[in-house]
């Protein structure tokens, strides 16, 4: 850690961690507002169809009912919402898209009766074709989900494509250079197959919930959202209402992981409010959730060519994302999966092109990684599987073709802000490559590197207090990852306070300024700049006042640690301001990140995944065990060491859900698995006994301080480590997640068989 | 569905109360109702933790637990554990390792936990494992919590 800083580099204290081990810590699902009542959803049991009527009469008459609210009892006001396309309803309006889909809203004075009511709510549907599979809905006689397109809304911060939309196709992106047919032709070898990387259910543990209500013409919303100002944009698009008068706030959120991200109860919450004229809560249960959002599944065609010495020199990936009944953000995820499925390699030729298709089935939206690690898992494994045929070890077959610091991954990209080589030599150091496995383990790994960030528009705010404490307020969420004590840090740092002088307000749209998202691990870079400027901004308006106070020129006032000096005479931030109000007051600094200057050149910064594991496999049972794990938690500076590692095992954990036991799976129209029980997330027994956390701190990153950003870089190797050391360990590299005993053990028995032959 | 009304005596966090509560009632919600919205509802289904409160001394999930249950027992929940103004030995511990992050789990976890010192007051590893398979931690990976429970499992042997 540099001498020079105080705050930044230690790990503190988390400032939430009393709340948290209190259980006083209030999320949404903790909080009541007075006269509220209680919306549960009346949901679709068909996958497609039409909705011929829907009977209310039987569940109006429960006792304590207040409305049942449907997409057609709420016209002409607008139903739909989605930040990419509007396509999205809140109620199924006409047609229902998928099994569980939200069809009515029963609002009641208890949570009880509003479930009572709902299950009276009689649905005569018209039923219509489904296709539950992405490549049966590419197919010409498949049935459209989607005959009236909405038009996209055209945001020019997301990279969502501009392809033509045809047929099911609900985004498509590709990535092209260099002539691949050519390359593959001269190629000594071209590796080639199919990958399936899973369904996911994030289950963040708070299910998604709200509360609305409309107070003095504004909507007041409570919610779990990770982007309350892009949930703010879509309750106004549906109620006509100007950004300043609808207001999202979120408390703590009970996990996020990219689940929460962009709309999801809001608005059954606040239609239920808008028709009864009370506030409204709607809190899911976890099969709700599940119901809700999930994350793309992808089936990944790729092939790629080498020379014999290992050189990459192609590389060609034909992916479908099952991306579900509505648009949501999978038009991100899409183009992301583009950027990101082939590597951090310096490839002369590259042909990608990822259709992300609608299905009758959950929609998906953002999950951690966030199509890198659907990518890693072909373009990884593809290079573990070359080094074995080239006969060259799969360290130096990356060694030989992966990016070098500075140096562009995608033309016209910002270079990689990082050392991937020495990251991987550390990573692999670390798992004990190159010596001699036990029989029945193996070792695997990865690298990734992903355009992480988002787009960089962030605003922050900074009070100076009459007594020289500060208070910070800034729009990002609080997940648990840490943000308002890595942001205290930040603040604390930059005005030379103890960091118990600091506080942070956040995440409320009625009073902290404008945060584009939390999300693409952006916070502690983008809201740390933000606060930075900020922060400079507040110690400009010190030394402007102390200067008139003084009757001097400004150049005779110079800024100290904690205060400034005026001639030579040190005055303390609460002298400046006594001086200069008389009494009380305080001084305000803003400051932003925008798409400008440094942040100009896209992404603002790369996020890397270094991450290996060391597993045993029971060849009699197919089970595989965890031995050992890594990361490389390449983040510049660690602002606090402890979170970042909070961060990478968190991360890494999830993505071993996803490579042992993780997958959503439809048995026929309806999902085989809705609920915790059935989808099995990794419990304590799941994590390694060895656990070797590594830190690089390089202050090479564009964050504050020298930082970028840690959260989902853990993860997005996890999926192909696992795989190819199983892989190592069995005989044969496993293509599709998640490695359950049985196709682990079915596996092993096709490799025992094909030697035998 | 019954709407049949009951009357149930039981100790909450050391203070005797008599509750009117329906038949269908569960524990969680008749906690919460009180005010004591530490214990979380998740997976309602007892395999997540989030709700875990103590039911003469055992930990329980209270989102399958009936309201009615509690008659003549003894309930502790996570805001008693401060009710001193001193923080549990767990608690402090599970801040030391900053062995939580979102925090939803972690009031069922400490309740978890505390149940089990209470039970073992040397647990090794294994066994600290074991006992928290019925808590589950999205955040963390769990390792954080681990060794905050055996730090605390010290801690107290040696108090």
């Amino acid at each position: 850690m540099p001498d020079e800083l105080k705050v930044v580099g230690r790990s503190v204290p988390r400032v939430d961690g009393p709340a948290k081990v209190t259980g006083r810590a209030p999320y949404a699902l903790d909080l009541t507002v007075p006269g509220m009542v209680h919306g549960v959803a009346v949901r679709s049991e068909r996958a497609h169809a039409r909705i011929v009527s829907i009977d209310v009469e039987a569940a109006e008459a429960v006792p304590e009912v207040l409305a049942v609210v449907t997409a057609a009892s709420v016209a002409p006001l607008e139903v739909r919402f989605g930040h990419v396309a509007r396509d999205h309803p809140a109620l199924a309006s006409g047609r229902v898209m998928y099994h569980g889909e939200p069809v009515a809203l029963v609002v009641a004075r208890t949570p009880r009766a509003a479930a009572r009511a709902a299950r009276l709510v009689r649905v005569d549907y018209d039923e219509l074709d489904a296709v539950i599979d992405a490549e049966a809905a590419l197919q010409a006689d498949a049935p459209l989900l989607h005959p009236d397109r909405v038009a996209p809304l055209g945001d020019a911060g997301l990279d969502a494509g501009t392809a033509a939309l045809t047929g099911n196709l609900c985004a498509e992106s590709t990535v092209d250079w260099g002539d691949v047919d050519t390359a593959m032709a001269a190629a000594d070898l071209v590796v080639e197959g199919e990958y399936r990387y899973p369904m996911l259910y994030g289950y963040a543990m708070e299910p998604y919930n709200a509360i609305a209500s409309f107070e003095e013409g504004t909507l007041v919303v409570h919610s779990t959202a990770q982007h309350p100002y892009m949930v703010r944009e879509d309750l106004a698009r549906m109620f006509g209402l100007p950004l300043a008068r609808v207001r999202v706030v979120v408390p703590y959120v009970g996990g996020g992981y990219g689940t929460k991200s962009y709309t999801k109860v809001e608005p059954l919450a606040a239609l239920g409010a808008w028709v009864t004229g009370h506030p409204v809560r709607v809190a899911l249960s976890v099969e709700e959730s599940m119901l809700t959002t999930r994350s793309d599944g992808a089936q990944i065609r790729a092939r790629s060519g080498f020379a014999a010495d290992g050189t990459l020199l192609a590389r060609e990936f034909d992916i479908i994302m099952d991306s579900g009944a509505y648009t949501d953000n999978s038009p991100v995820v899409c183009a992301k999966l583009a950027n990101r499925c082939f590597g951090p390699y310096r490839v002369s030729a590259v042909r990608v092109r990822v259709r992300s298709v609608f299905t009758n089935t959950v929609p998906a939206s953002s999950l951690r990684g966030f199509g890198a690690p659907q990518g890693a898992l072909a373009g990884e494994l593809q290079m573990d599987e070359a080094a074995q045929r080239l006969s060259i070890d799969p360290v130096q077959l990356r060694l030989r073709n992966v990016v070098a610091p500075g140096k562009e991954i995608l033309p016209g990209k910002r270079g990689i802000d990082a050392d991937l080589a020495e990251d991987l030599r550390m990573l692999t150091t670390s798992l004990g490559w190159g010596a001699p496995s036990e029989p029945g383990t193996g070792i695997g790994f990865g690298l990734t590197a992903s355009d992480a960030g988002a787009h960089p528009t962030s605003v922050a705010m900074v009070r100076l207090h009459a007594d020289g404490s500060a208070s910070a307020a800034v729009g990002a969420t609080e997940l648990g990852q840490g943000s308002r004590t890595v942001l205290s840090q930040i603040v604390a740092e930059c005005l030379g306070l103890p960091f118990e002088r600091v506080a942070i307000l956040a995440a409320d749209t009625g009073a902290t300024p404008y945060e584009r998202t939390t999300g693409a691990s952006r916070t502690t870079t983008l809201v740390g700049r933000s606060l930075q400027a900020a922060c400079a901004d507040v110690r400009r308006r010190v030394r402007e006042v102390a200067a008139e106070v003084a009757g001097v020129e400004a150049s005779a006032v110079a800024d100290l640690p904690d205060g400034v000096s005026v001639n030579g005479e040190r005055w303390d931030y609460a002298q400046v301001m006594s001086r200069w109000f008389g009494a009380g007051g305080e001084l305000v600094g803003v400051g932003e990140v925008r798409r400008a200057g440094e942040f100009q050149s896209m992404p603002p910064f790369w996020e890397i995944g270094a991450s290996g594991v060391v597993v045993d496999v029971d060849a009699e049972t197919g089970v595989v065990s965890l031995l050992q794990l890594t990361t490389v938690g390449d983040v510049g500076i660690a602002i606090n060491p402890v979170l970042v590692h909070g961060q990478d095992l968190g991360a890494a954990t999830m993505g071993l859900g996803a490579a042992l036991s993780e997958g959503l799976v439809y048995d026929g129209e309806a999902l085989a698995n809705p609920n915790v029980v059935d989808y099995r997330v990794p419990r304590s027994s799941d994590v390694p006994a060895r656990l070797e956390l590594l830190l690089v701190e390089r202050r090479d990153g564009i964050g504050p301080f020298g930082a970028k950003g840690s959260g989902e870089g853990a993860l997005n190797p996890i999926g192909s480590a696992v795989a190819a050391a199983v892989g190592r360990a069995i005989g044969v590299f496993p293509h599709e997640l998640p490695l359950t005993p049985e196709r682990v053990w079915r596996l092993a028995q096709e490799r025992v068989a094909d030697v035998r032959t | 569905m019954s709407d049949t009304r009951t009357t149930v005596t039981g100790r909450i966090n050391g203070r005797e109360q008599t509750l009117q509560i329906d038949n269908a009632d569960l524990l969680l919600d008749v906690l919460r109702e009180l005010g004591l919205r530490g214990a979380k509802p998740s997976c309602e289904m007892e395999v997540c933790g989030a709700c875990t409160v103590q039911l003469d001394g055992l930990p329980v999930s209270a989102c399958t637990t009936l309201a009615a249950e509690i008659d003549g027992r003894e309930v502790e929940t996570i805001e008693h554990l401060d009710a001193d103004g001193t923080l549990h030995p767990v608690q402090e511990a599970f801040l030391r390792h900053s062995a939580l992050q979102c925090g939803f789990c972690t009031p069922g976890m400490v309740m978890t936990a505390k149940a089990l010192l209470e039970q073992d007051p040397d647990p090794s590893r294994e066994d600290v494992v074991h006992w928290l398979e019925g808590s589950i931690c999205r955040c963390t990976g769990y390792a954080t919590i681990i060794d905050a429970v055996l730090d605390a499992a010290e801690v107290m042997r040696r108090a």
